[in-house]
């Protein structure tokens, strides 16, 4: 492992006001503190490529890195919120040294800091004045929000509720060769199209249920691993980007954060979309797979509809996607049962459901409404 | 008559000046002073030029449907009255997107492109929400 002590510095400093009853925002205050760090650098702020921050406790809010990036106009490579209370600022410098360390951005804005005494939580409840502009109109949970960005897509390419059930039928037939799967009964495109409507465009067998499940991995040097009793699974590429976290302000809303992400992780494989057997890709719902499919590179830009067509991305197909059944089928487990089940597909282990020689898979982790996306290149063998 | 909506927004200090243009039934929009972008939702700063300096100004009130969704399952308590309804992106004329509901019409003659204005739908006695119909 090489020493990175002494590799990287601090080239920005500022401080917000700071005092009682400001009568201002945390964002505010935070947006203060980040434009005086800027000046103090003299850096562009789009040479900021990471974000780390934490939400406020006064402003609680999902992907608060990438709305914060939101409000600088900046598209980075790296968000990550860092939630540990007190010890949230210094982990954000040593993730940020991380981050950079593995060469996953250049330049990393860490902020912290809140405004508990001028307008507090006074709601009672944990919720905050972002979700007043999307709450309020009935924009609750994820299958309304989703399905801006999908009817859009339909819209822009002609895409079908029939290709969208393609993505469906792919997920529940594999799940049924995973003993491990919650949902094994195979379904028909007619199934689909019969399940009732939840948020038009999407209906219910669009949508990937609450389940329960967890999953983990242990990573470590690959000279480590070499003595190891299983077959290691190396990591080959990895990529991030952040397009958006409100994807109705989005500016790009049918090519998001997938195309970058994907990009970073190929050049540092050194691979392309063709040397990859199998996709693992995030399915909170069937849309995101499609998007994700495109803007991965295995078809061109509004093609995915036709590409999920015809047992294409079925096991046995020329790219097999979500082989245990993904979270539309198997278990949401926030994403994690695609990194396993891509990891034993590469062992050779997945029986009645393993896809042949497989060598080289790839998998999406993606939240924000499609606007963040983390992508991973895993093989059986290092390039 | 004041609306059945089970959410009522509250106002904070970067966004006091849009509640309170609703009120008065005037669709709010802030504007950078520097680089003259328009913005939404309302921001301390500038995301293009990152001042800090801006105007509110009210905007138009006209635009057209981006994309749309209709809702059919409540999803969560207190919206099972409402449902079918829609939930759309509206392109306003001065740039900025501005989620809403399209109301006036049938969820099912809703399409993308329709020329749509603002109206305010009262919650609760103070605050107005504004929705957009067909025009």
């Amino acid at each position: 492992m090489t020493n990175i002590s002494g590799q990287f510095a601090i080239v920005g400093i500022g401080d917000s006001d700071v005092g009682r009853d400001l009568g201002r925002s945390a964002m505010d205050l935070k947006l203060q503190a980040i434009t005086r760090a800027l000046a103090d650098s003299g850096l562009e702020k789009n040479a900021i490529d990471g974000v780390l921050t934490r939400p406020s406790r006064s402003e609680p809010q999902f992907n608060f890195s990438a709305v914060l990036a939101g409000r600088l106009g900046i598209e980075p490579r790296f968000v990550s919120d860092i939630a540990l209370g007190g010890a949230s600022s210094a982990s954000m410098v040593l993730n940020a040294v991380g981050a950079l360390a593995a060469g996953l951005c250049t330049t990393v804005l860490c902020v912290n800091g809140d405004a508990q005494t001028s307008h507090g939580n006074r709601r009672g409840r944990l919720t905050n004045w972002i979700e007043d502009f999307e709450s309020a109109y009935g924009m609750i949970g994820a299958p309304a929000s989703y399905g801006l960005p999908a009817r859009r897509h339909m819209h822009e390419y002609g895409t079908t509720s029939r290709q969208f059930g393609a993505i469906a039928v792919a997920a529940r037939k594999h799940a049924s060769l995973n003993p491990n799967a919650t949902f094994r009964t195979p379904i028909t495109l007619e199934d689909h199209q019969a399940s009732r409507f939840i948020a038009e465009p999407f209906h219910l067998l669009d949508c990937c249920p609450v389940t329960d499940g967890a999953g983990a991995v242990i990573i470590t040097s690959a000279e480590r691993a070499r003595d190891m009793a299983k077959m290691p699974i190396y990591l080959l590429g990895l990529g991030q980007h952040n397009t958006h976290a409100e994807v109705q302000y989005s500016g790009s809303m049918t090519s998001p954060a997938m195309r970058l992400a994907s990009r970073r992780a190929y050049n540092m494989a050194g691979l392309e979309p063709q040397d990859i057997d199998f996709a693992n890709l995030y399915d909170c719902f069937t849309y995101v797979v499609l998007v994700t499919l495109e803007d991965y590179g295995f078809c061109k830009k509004g093609e995915g509809g036709p590409f999920v067509e015809g047992g294409r991305i079925e096991i046995g197909g020329e790219l097999p996607v979500n082989t245990g059944g993904g979270l539309l089928s198997q278990a949401h487990s926030s994403g994690f049962l695609h990194i396993t089940e891509t990891a034993r597909q590469l062992r050779g282990v997945c029986g009645v459901r393993q896809v042949k020689d497989a060598e080289v898979g790839i998998v999406s982790g993606q939240c924000g409404v499609t606007g963040i996306n983390a992508c991973l290149i895993l093989g059986n063998h290092r390039n | 008559m004041a609306s059945t909506r089970p959410y009522i927004p509250v106002a904070n200090p970067d966004t006091q000046a849009f509640w309170d243009g609703a009120g008065r039934g005037e669709l709010m929009l802030q504007r950078c002073v520097v680089c003259q972008a328009f913005r939404h939702p309302p921001s301390p700063i500038c995301h293009n030029c990152l001042s800090n300096k801006h105007e509110w100004l009210k905007a138009s009130g006209r635009g057209t449907v981006f994309t749309f969704v209709v809702v059919r399952q409540a999803p969560a308590r207190g919206w099972g009255d409402r449902v079918p309804y829609v939930v759309a992106v509206v392109a306003l004329e001065e740039g900025p997107h501005y989620l809403t509901n399209i109301v006036g019409i049938a969820p099912e003659a809703v399409t993308i492109g329709m020329p749509v204005e603002v109206m305010f739908e009262e919650l609760d006695g103070t605050t107005k929400l504004p929705v957009f119909r067909p025009r």
